[in-house]
């Protein structure tokens, strides 16, 4: 009797992950890992992981990742890729700094630069692979070649940005109510976020609603899904492939801005691969490569679980440098491989 | 009248024919440079016999340099050509498997001691070693690429963020320093042979390349299954085993490039050794007129490709571009290229160049 | 203009590099008919489509909409159905990874934002009112084919489209789904839709459609009412010729015998495999051709692609000659003496971009191993000579076989199989898609082989083709082997009845 009730049960669910689309299946499995893998952080780690500024800092330090991680999903999604958002985002650490110490610029036309120094990427791009047809991966290469050359062209060595309005921008803190926690002195310290969190928070929201209802977003899934069908529905691809680069683009923009305000600084070196951060998180918030599949949640979650993992590693002792690197890899691989297998049986 | 516009027409097919090669585009490319070198300053081209640091005659000119420099390059094009063809994707972590290669290498010369004065392995036991361990690097991208059917770009993505970790972890992040002087031959020169022994090293290569296309069915099968996946498997092929034997190919590749990086300096420096030569190899594939997404290739331009990469960092050098600077000389160079051998360009010139002859003739 | 015209295309032209596709084509479809386009491969038929749907540009002509005496231009597949022109591919031209609803309405709404709940319940009533079993929210890949395929047309049909172009819709679905889609095209001629059908199949033609227009060779040969245009006359119109080559081959049909000892050149005993088959028994005799026969989708391929073990084969006996073998791979088959031409000739047929030469010499080269090539000569000698031997019509032995029409790269394929002289060759729809010349020579050179002494399995969709060919007929139905006929049961009824299980 028990054991039918379990048969029945467990049919259910399985009927339940076959009507999935492929999206929230990868979303959920997604999810479920990263609280799995944060519980687990809790138990073995100890208390650290429980403070929930803890948590806010790994928001804190990847508002940026975040933000550039949407943007590569919305290409993905499309069935492209752009590898240029590192070198991008160095190009406006470096412009922006130099702009605010350098000619005393004020930070409203920093950000205005910033913004214009991403879309024109994207536009560029953007053009050139959905008018010219020419293969992402080659252009975006040469965009991120570009950026990054175009980095020590404006200025060769780091400096700090030391402009005033700036900093005081930069050191904003906004305080989040009752999640504060008391330090070893005893004082009640409170949890913060930096600005960048909110409008890392604000990208994720606006463009999950983008590629959930309106007509653009789901031409995203629509070109990613089948080129040559979306064409004759009536999408024009060109366009959605076009838009798809720009946005991912404008968000660059804003993503190299937020990692500039969390560093303070120009360098060079800055965000160097943080192309691939932003891939492997878009991969493991459950994004196709092959395009057609994704979320922008499953992004954000993405991010998370990849910088969960590197706390981990280093609040375990682990801190060589190397560890960092095998472990996001580790992550990678067997998110690409879960991913594989779960579509490979779903299809069957 | 009749028969000369048949005469044109033949001429010009003839023409158009030749234009199709592939082997035009890195060509061309390489005119273009070297009569831009012509031009700007013909002491480019000056090659000079002189005698480096410990007496041994050596030639020295830009020339020389990049088929030095290009060497790397080259070796590893031949391995990117297969793996492109086959797999319709890139290995972007030819960098960071360089890097685990000449980290093993130097971990079986020196044995675990950092500064040894004798070598602790024969360099051929310690490159055997570093090519078995590339070559499994490579059988692993292979694997993830043939069995669980992920894009080459992003299952090599694994071992380009892991790859300097784990060069680095094999040597315990020292750096060791070989003192033996035949170690340094393979990165210079033999003494007494004034062309650098890289050079050498690439033709080697490539000769062998050229007889293992000419005596094996390797260019039929990887074309057909870089083509026709279920097509090549239902002629009897086994798609799979052939995407994994030419990124195989490419771990081998990587290992003698390896091999002549870590002999350069005798060292290694892990976050360093052959940066970005991922993105300049595959730039070589597609500047020697290879589709990206796989099918047929043509071995001989991809080489020419990679020499012509090298020709032009060396260019950009002598006009004193720093380093750092490089690529953005050399993204507006691919942008150029691509944008000419983009279909809807050609298209597009063809088109209008047909209504002005149309005109003419009007 | 003719009255009643909903769409009137007059001398269009259109030219591609080396071919001049479609030579002045006057084209005209009238109010509330079914209008069947009929034409060989090669024709022009897929090019006057395409100039319709916007997908290829005119170069010359001109093209009417309802009577209006200004002509129209589409550019774009969008402006097409602006115009009211929709079209559903034999091919599925919807996105998997969309939901059903999201198929029915993308790209047609000028809005930014859509409200999805409203769609969603209009798809569900226009799914109900059709007859298709899907939901609005399900995925479309997960969906069979023939729906994916329905929905299509839902698509089309709630479009309230002027004209409905059927390519090819019905290749993919089964006669119950075929019935239900004619059911579907005779409401909408009822409602004034003007219908363009192409199709391959004649008798479906006779079944729905009011008029029919021939095209051959980029012209138009003329325009009937079916009443006017009897099957014969339809065919010679569509070949140019009479019928005297198809009458050539009836009576061919070989009287095989067998022989009281022979031991069968392959014997199968309870084969299955991972697509979904029943285990099945199965021989064949040197000599013999037989054939596989069943609705689409009754397993007909699946069974010989286990044979050949293209599909992973779960269990089973297979003897060659009286000598068990074991086939897990296609390359184990090979090596047994098995040719196999697949079904679907661009998927798993040819290797596109490669020269007509390599494809020829490509299974035989794969036998012989990894490190014996053929020289480069000898594949020239080779490729000649097939080339000669099938008369396939290519440039060079160096031309990429995919620029090759259909009929010669079939040819290929088969030269390919022959140059490995199999002692055992499987054709799984080998005519299919193909000119009736070209189908005509297959068949021929089946039966010549056959008389050489290989053994042949020929698979095909049209059942005379089959009755002409074969000595010896296995049945299937809903993926099992229900039925074996020869001799005297060889006959159109017969097979007719096995198919469809009445004979009980």
């Amino acid at each position: 009797m028990s054991a039918d009730n379990k048969n029945t049960s467990s049919v259910s669910l399985g009927n339940r992950i076959k009507n999935m689309t492929d999206t929230s299946l990868l979303l959920t499995i997604t999810i479920v890992v990263f609280f799995l893998m944060y519980i687990g952080a809790i138990v073995f780690q100890g208390s650290g992981f429980l403070k929930p500024q803890t948590f806010f800092n790994i928001l804190n330090a990847n508002a940026a990742l975040i933000i550039l991680a949407c943007g590569l999903s919305l290409v993905m999604i499309t069935g492209g890729i752009d590898i240029s958002v590192g070198g991008v985002t160095a190009l406006i650490s470096m412009s922006c700094a130099v702009y605010l110490d350098y000619h005393d610029g004020n930070v409203f036309m920093a950000i205005i630069l910033a913004l214009a120094i991403g879309l024109a990427f994207g536009v560029f791009q953007g053009f050139l692979v959905a008018y010219l047809d020419i293969q992402p991966f080659i252009v975006t290469l040469a965009g991120m070649f570009f950026a990054r050359g175009m980095t020590t062209i404006v200025n060769t060595k780091p400096f700090n940005v030391a402009n005033e309005a700036f900093v005081t921008l930069k050191n904003t803190r906004i305080i989040v109510p009752g999640m504060g926690s008391v330090n070893k002195l005893g004082n009640y310290v409170n949890a913060y976020v930096e600005i960048g969190v909110i409008v890392a928070l604000l990208v994720v929201i606006v463009f999950f609603c983008i590629l959930r209802w309106t007509k653009l977003g789901r031409a995203f899934y629509a070109v990613g899904g089948n080129r040559q069908s979306a064409l004759m529905l009536g999408i024009n691809v060109r366009r959605t492939r076009f838009m798809a680069h720009l946005l991912c683009g404008l968000l660059a923009g804003i993503g190299g801005f937020v990692y500039f305000l969390h560093v303070g600084s120009g360098s060079a070196s800055h965000a160097s691969g943080a192309e691939m951060d932003a891939i492997a998180s878009s991969i493991i918030g459950g994004t196709m490569l092959s395009g057609g599949v994704g979320n922008i949640i499953g992004t954000f979650f993405g991010v998370l679980s990849l910088s969960t993992i590197q706390n981990i590693v280093s609040s375990a002792g682990l801190d060589q440098a190397w560890w960092t690197g095998i472990t996001r890899a580790a992550m990678l691989c067997l998110f690409l491989v879960v991913q594989s297998i779960v579509i490979a049986r779903k299809k069957k | 009248m009749s028969k000369n516009e048949v005469k044109k027409s033949t001429g010009s097919n003839i023409l158009s024919g030749l234009l199709r090669n592939q082997i035009c585009i890195p060509l061309a490319a390489l005119l273009l440079l070297a009569l831009f070198n012509l031009i700007m300053d013909p002491t480019f081209f000056r090659i000079s016999l002189g005698h480096n640091s410990l007496g041994n005659p050596v030639l020295t000119g830009f020339l020389i340099t990049i088929l030095d420099n290009g060497s790397e390059l080259a070796i590893l094009a031949i391995g990117m050509t297969l793996v492109t063809a086959a797999s319709g994707g890139q290995d972007i972590s030819v960098g960071a498997a360089t890097a685990i290669a000449g980290s093993v290498l130097l971990r079986v010369l020196c044995g675990g001691n950092s500064r040894p004065e004798t070598l602790q392995a024969p360099i051929i036991v310690a490159f055997l070693v570093s090519c078995v361990v590339a070559m499994l690097f490579g059988a692993f991208n292979g694997a993830l690429v043939a069995y669980f059917k992920i894009q080459p770009m992003i299952a090599t993505l694994i071992l380009y963020t892991a790859g300097r970790s784990i060069a680095a972890w094999i040597n315990n992040n020292e750096l060791p320093i070989v003192s033996d002087r035949t170690f340094t031959y393979f990165g210079s020169f033999i003494p007494g042979i004034p062309i650098p022994t890289p050079f050498f090293i690439a033709v080697v290569c490539i000769i062998i390349i050229t007889l293992v296309m000419k005596f094996t069915n390797l260019k039929l099968y990887v074309q057909s299954v870089g083509i026709n996946d279920s097509s090549s498997r239902l002629n009897g092929l086994n798609p799979e085993l052939i995407k994994v034997l030419s990124f195989v190919i490419l771990g081998l590749c990587v290992a003698v490039v390896g091999l002549i990086k870590v002999s350069r300096i005798s060292s290694i420096n892990y976050s360093v050794i052959a940066k970005d030569i991922e993105m300049d190899a595959i730039l070589a594939v597609a500047l020697g007129g290879n589709a990206l997404s796989g099918g047929k290739f043509n071995m001989a331009a991809s080489v020419l490709g990679a020499y012509v990469i090298q020709f032009l960092t060396q260019t950009l050098y002598k006009y004193k571009v720093p380093s750092d600077a490089l690529p953005a000389y050399k993204a507006i160079v691919v942008i150029l290229l691509v944008v000419i051998s983009a279909p809807t360009v050609r298209e597009f010139v063809s088109g209008q160049w047909k209504k002005l002859k149309v005109k003419e003739v009007g | 203009m003719k009255d009643g015209s909903v769409l009137e295309m007059r001398g269009i032209h259109k030219r591609f590099p080396g071919v001049h596709a479609l030579q002045g084509v006057d084209f005209t479809l009238r109010k509330g008919e079914i209008h069947a386009l009929m034409g060989e491969n090669g024709a022009g038929k897929s090019t006057l489509i395409k100039v319709l749907t916007g997908v290829y540009s005119k170069d010359e002509g001109q093209i009417f909409l309802e009577g209006n005496d200004k002509a129209i231009a589409i550019r774009s597949p969008q402006e097409a159905q602006r115009l009211g022109i929709s079209t559903v591919y034999q091919e599925i031209t919807l996105c998997p990874n969309l939901s059903v609803a999201e198929n029915m309405y993308i790209g047609r709404t000028e809005n930014i934002y859509q409200n999805w709940r409203k769609i969603n319940s209009d798809t569900d009533k226009i799914l109900k009112s059709l007859g298709i079993p899907a939901n609005a929210t399900q995925q479309l890949g997960s969906c069979s084919i023939a729906v994916q395929q329905m929905v299509a047309i839902a698509r089309a049909v709630d479009m309230e489209c002027k004209v409905l172009i059927l390519d090819e819709p019905t290749s993919s679905l089964d006669e119950q789904e075929v019935a239900k889609l004619f059911k579907l095209m005779r409401d909408l001629r009822a409602k004034g839709v003007g219908i363009i059908f192409v199709t391959h199949f004649l008798d479906q033609v006779y079944e729905v459609c009011d008029r029919i227009t021939v095209m051959r060779d980029g012209k138009l040969v003329g325009e009937y009412p079916i009443k006017d245009l009897p099957r014969v006359q339809l065919v010679s119109k569509m070949l140019g010729k009479e019928l005297d080559d198809m009458a050539d081959i009836r009576g061919d049909q070989p009287a095989y015998e067998k022989g009281d000892n022979t031991v069968p050149v392959l014997e199968a005993e309870g084969l299955v495999s991972d697509a979904g088959i029943k285990p099945f028994d199965f021989h064949i005799n040197k000599g013999e051709v037989n054939g596989f026969t069943g609705l689409l989708g009754s397993g007909r391929s699946e069974c010989v692609r286990a044979i050949f073990g293209a599909d992973r084969v779960t269990g089973g006996k297979v003897k060659m000659n009286g000598k068990s073998v074991k086939i897990s791979k296609p390359i184990d088959a090979m090596k047994n003496g098995i040719g196999y031409l697949p079904e679907d000739r661009k998927i798993d047929g040819i290797v596109g971009e490669l020269s007509v030469r390599e494809n020829i010499i490509l299974a035989q080269q794969v036998l012989k191993g990894f490190f014996k090539p053929f020289s480069k000569s000898e594949q020239y000698k080779i490729a000649d000579e097939y080339i000669k031997l099938l008369s396939i019509k290519t440039a060079s032995a160096d031309t990429p076989i995919k620029s090759l029409s259909g009929g010669n790269q079939q040819k290929v394929i088969l030269a390919r199989w022959l140059f490995t002289h199999p002692e055992y060759l499987i054709l799984d729809e080998p005519t299919r898609g193909i000119d009736i010349g070209t189908k005509i020579d297959i068949q021929k050179l089946v039966l010549k082989l056959a008389s050489e002494g290989m053994s042949v399995t020929f698979i095909s969709s049209e059942l005379d083709e089959m009755l002409r060919t074969c000595s010896r007929l296995v049945v299937m139905r809903d993926r099992k082997m229900v039925g074996e006929l020869s001799g005297e049961d060889l006959n159109q009824s017969k097979v007719m009845n096995t198919i469809a299980g009445g004979d009980k």
